[in-house]
């Protein structure tokens, strides 16, 4: 507990170090308009990763994420074209519900079938993305095409932030008290922790997962709608590989990816410092190429700090018993 | 607090052959180890004695390369050494068994045998047929009749033990290290495990011994250590001592009774098992369980006992035979309907089965109960933590704390956590496997008291184990099995040490034992 807790701190403290680093340069950047903006720019990611840290806490991965928000966020748009009168609280509810079905195919195919979760959702994340080129046969759906309360709602202000950042502040809200205070967020962390035990408490493993996923796809359902409508554009390559990112935030967010361990507000800044290295880098002149290292990096040395920290757990020790005889 | 003077108390001519001194270890918040020391003599053996928490796995692991102490030093021969991986120490010659072993399920018995180590061809390729012939020759010395072809996860917690042995074996060691080995293991095992000591100690091996069973540190021991809470509280001859004073020496009091045995009333029936039967494990088992009765199942490590209670709670399923509770058949097919019917079961193998060792203590405690804590799936906080507190304060849990992670507490106090959590459903009838293992003896009479008092409220309990003092102290009526079959149901006057173990091996009765 005390471990992940000063990982917060420190994670918290880089953030605040890039942050200083590019203010002395580029004051400008840290002002209170601009954070707000980077905050909303980062929101997308930081939604995903909550779905995403649910999910390798029960010792899967979703690697669909990018590809179900594609779809989803496709079916909205030609919802709106279809239907442009459509009130945006509908056209919500369906990228909800279809993320969450997106999500429940994946977890199903887990659940019943036993198939390891690298495995089914690299198979849906092509086969989701093919999906969008069968509706749309590669055509876009473009700014003109969708009614303007569906690409303005994302965009619009409330008390100085895009609606956008607020649901991404909600979204955290609701995550931090499922995983902190429901039966559900218990035993997600237990079949993580330790499988067999959890099924000797009489928790359904295999359900758990379910449910992970199920909200995986929901967030990315709702994160589809949000994102084609923010950039008013929807197309088959929409977030593509932006999966990485979300398995990134949570390991760098100090998810282990052996599962059972992570917390939401870890994961939140893990997405934060990943949001900021992307929009300060090229600000202060330094090139794309930097941003993918400065990324990396990150990513290295939070697994090595997992393993560090890990190793005064009891679990590690006991692997490093093995060379013992 | 020395009771006795630490010096090498008879013949200062012979020198320890590894020696700790002045050893601290700390661990964040706690000092597992403060300044103590310790003596193994060559062709001796030492008992480590203390309580859960003591400090003793601690020094196992400093001992051995996995731990680096924070302050004093370790001497082997006299010499000032460090370890700073396990390799070196095994290089030096002190190999251990620890307390959790840790085994490759994916692996066969010799290649976890000589996994580090496998002897070579000409090649410089693993000489598989060597391997083999060796890990055979290992085990058939520990009279362990293990295959040593076959993958581990096909064995039982019990085997998997005995190839930890031949693992630490298999090193040409100096020092023997075993954390609490008879734990796992029933009598005959553990009688071939004492003759495996003698025959060390012939070869002139200074052995470290750990375990809570007193009977069996005086049968084995030649010299004592006694650690209370991390400190160094007095050492001697084993000839020189009586269990009491060790007992008192480690808990700091006298020990009340240990099996408290409390009349209770037995009602109705509760449970009826009926015909139970596995195609590969056990066969046609037929019981009945009253309110408020202890049944023991006794039997040899293999005799199907911990297969026959899983398949009881759901983990797997028989192929034949009905279970009735209150008199109305219920179908068992998960945890989770066992949970429902009342019937909870505390596995053996708590490491692997038990806890969540990356969890609290508190949440590990609650995960079975939750729906008593929580409204409509939101946990309450504050219920929960009372319920926590209840059932770990009664079973003497020492943590710093209910947040503590499981992780970070001795193997005695993980255990103690894992009874609380089934306690804590408040089951009607609790299955315990092997209740007090590798639990020490204060906390064992508190583990007793309480499965008496439970029994008292109409709490039905059946206990698998394999001390029979603890069998014959606390059932009301005993089942034994044999090869996966009921040898024979004892009760009152039947019941000794030596029907016990005649049922349990197999031999006919000679004339009606004692
Ligand atoms: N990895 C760890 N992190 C933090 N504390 C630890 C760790 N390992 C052990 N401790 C603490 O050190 C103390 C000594 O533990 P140790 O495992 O040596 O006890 P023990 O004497 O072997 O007990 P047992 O009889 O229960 O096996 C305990 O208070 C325990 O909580
Ligand atoms: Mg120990």
């Amino acid at each position: 507990m005390s471990h992940l807790k000063s990982r917060e701190a420190i994670l918290f403290g880089a953030i605040l170090c890039l942050l200083f680093v590019v203010a002395t340069r580029f004051p400008a950047f840290v002002a209170p308009g601009n954070l707000v903006a980077v905050f909303t720019d980062t929101s997308p990611l930081m939604i995903l990763a909550m779905g995403q840290m649910a999910v390798i806490l029960t010792r899967c991965i979703d690697l669909s994420v990018a590809a179900n928000l594609a779809l989803t966020g496709m079916v909205c748009a030609m919802i709106n074209v279809a239907a442009p009168d459509l009130p945006v609280a509908v056209i919500l509810a369906v990228s909800l519900a279809m993320g969450a079905m997106l999500g429940a195919i994946n977890g199903i195919l887990v659940w019943k079938l036993s198939i390891p979760p690298i495995v089914v959702t690299l198979g849906t994340m092509t086969i989701f993305r093919g999906i969008i080129f069968l509706l749309t046969e590669g055509k876009w759906i473009n700014a003109h095409e969708m009614s303007p309360q569906f690409t303005g709602f994302p965009r619009a202000d409330v008390l100085g932030m895009p609606v956008l950042g607020w649901i991404a502040v909600l979204v955290s809200i609701v995550m931090l008290v499922v995983m902190a205070r429901t039966t559900l967020g218990r035993s997600i962390y237990a079949v993580g922790g330790n499988p067999h035990a959890a099924v000797y408490t009489g928790i359904d493993v295999g359900k758990t997962q379910f449910a992970a996923f199920v909200i995986s796809g929901m967030l990315a359902g709702l994160t589809g709608y949000l994102w084609v409508a923010r950039y008013s554009v929807a197309y088959v390559d929409i977030a593509g590989g932006f999966e990485l990112d979300v398995v990134a935030a949570c390991v760098i967010g100090g998810v282990s990816i052996a599962g059972g361990a992570g917390t939401v507000v870890g994961t939140l800044l893990g997405a934060l410092f990943l949001g900021v290295v992307k929009n300060a880098l090229p600000v202060v002149d330094i090139s794309p190429f930097w941003q993918l290292a400065i990324s990396g990096a990150a990513i290295i040395i939070a697994v090595a700090f997992n393993a560090q920290s890990g190793r005064s757990k009891g679990r590690v020790i006991l692997k490093s018993a093995e060379h013992a005889q | 607090m020395t009771y006795q003077a630490s010096e090498q108390s008879s013949d200062p001519a012979i020198t320890p052959v590894l020696s700790l001194d002045n050893i601290t270890k700390i661990f964040p918040g706690v000092k597992a180890l403060d300044g103590v020391e310790l003596h193994l003599f060559a062709g001796e053996v030492t008992a480590l004695i203390g309580e859960n928490g003591a400090g003793k796995s601690t020094v196992v692991k400093t001992l051995t390369g996995i731990y680096q102490p924070d302050g004093g030093r370790i001497m082997l021969d006299g010499q000032p050494v460090q370890f700073p991986t396990p390799q070196n120490a095994a290089d030096a010659g002190v190999t251990a068994i620890h307390q959790e072993t840790v085994l490759f399920d994916e692996l066969t018995v010799a290649e976890n045998v000589y996994i580090g180590h496998a002897p070579k061809n000409r090649f410089g390729l693993i000489d598989t047929k060597a391997m083999h012939a060796k890990t055979t020759e290992i085990l058939n010395s520990i009279g362990a009749p293990i295959d040593a072809g076959v993958k581990l996860k096909d064995l039982g917690i019990a085997s998997r033990h005995l190839v930890a042995i031949a693992r630490a074996l298999s090193v040409e060691a100096r020092v023997v290290i075993m954390d609490e080995p008879t734990a796992a293991l029933s009598q005959t095992e553990i009688e071939e495990l004492y003759e495996l000591v003698d025959t060390l100690k012939a070869q002139g091996k200074a052995i470290l011994f750990i375990s809570h069973k007193f009977d069996e540190i005086f049968r084995i021991a030649d010299r004592y250590t006694v650690f209370r809470d991390g400190q160094f509280v007095g050492a001697g001859k084993m000839s020189d001592v009586k269990e009491a004073e060790l007992v008192q020496m480690m808990v700091g009091r006298a020990v009340d009774q240990l099996f408290p045995k409390r009349h209770a009333e037995v009602g109705d029936e509760v449970l009826k098992v009926v015909g139970y039967s596995h195609p590969t494990e056990f066969e046609d088992i037929n019981f009945t369980l009253r309110r408020g009765e202890i049944l023991g199942f006794y039997g040899l490590v293999g005799a199907g006992r911990s297969e026959f209670m899983q398949s009881l709670i759901g983990i797997t399923r028989p192929s034949k035979g009905a279970v009735r509770i209150d008199d109305k058949v219920r179908v068992i097919r998960s945890p989770a309907d066992a949970i429902k019917a009342g019937i909870v079961y505390v596995p053996e193998d708590r490491g692997k089965q038990g806890a969540i060792l990356d969890m609290p203590i508190f949440q590990n405690v609650t995960l079975p109960s939750l729906h008593k804590t929580s409204r409509d799936g939101f946990i309450r906080l504050a219920e929960e933590f009372a319920l926590a507190r209840e059932y770990t304060e009664r079973l003497d849990l020492r943590a710093a704390s209910l947040d503590t992670n499981v992780g970070a507490l001795s193997g005695g106090n993980q255990q103690k956590v894992v009874i609380a959590k089934w306690l804590a459903t408040q089951p009607r009838v609790i299955i315990l496997d092997e209740p007090t293992k590798g639990i020490d003896i204060g906390s064992k009479a508190a583990v007793h008291d309480f499965m008496s008092e439970l029994a008292a409220q109409g709490l039905s309990v059946i206990m698998v184990s394999s001390e029979i003092p603890e069998i014959l102290g606390m059932s009301d009526r005993v089942i034994v099995m044999r090869e996966g079959r009921m040898a024979v149901e004892l009760q009152g006057d039947d019941l000794s040490p030596e029907t016990l173990v005649r049922h349990a091996v197999g031999i006919q009765a000679q004339g009606d034992a004692a």
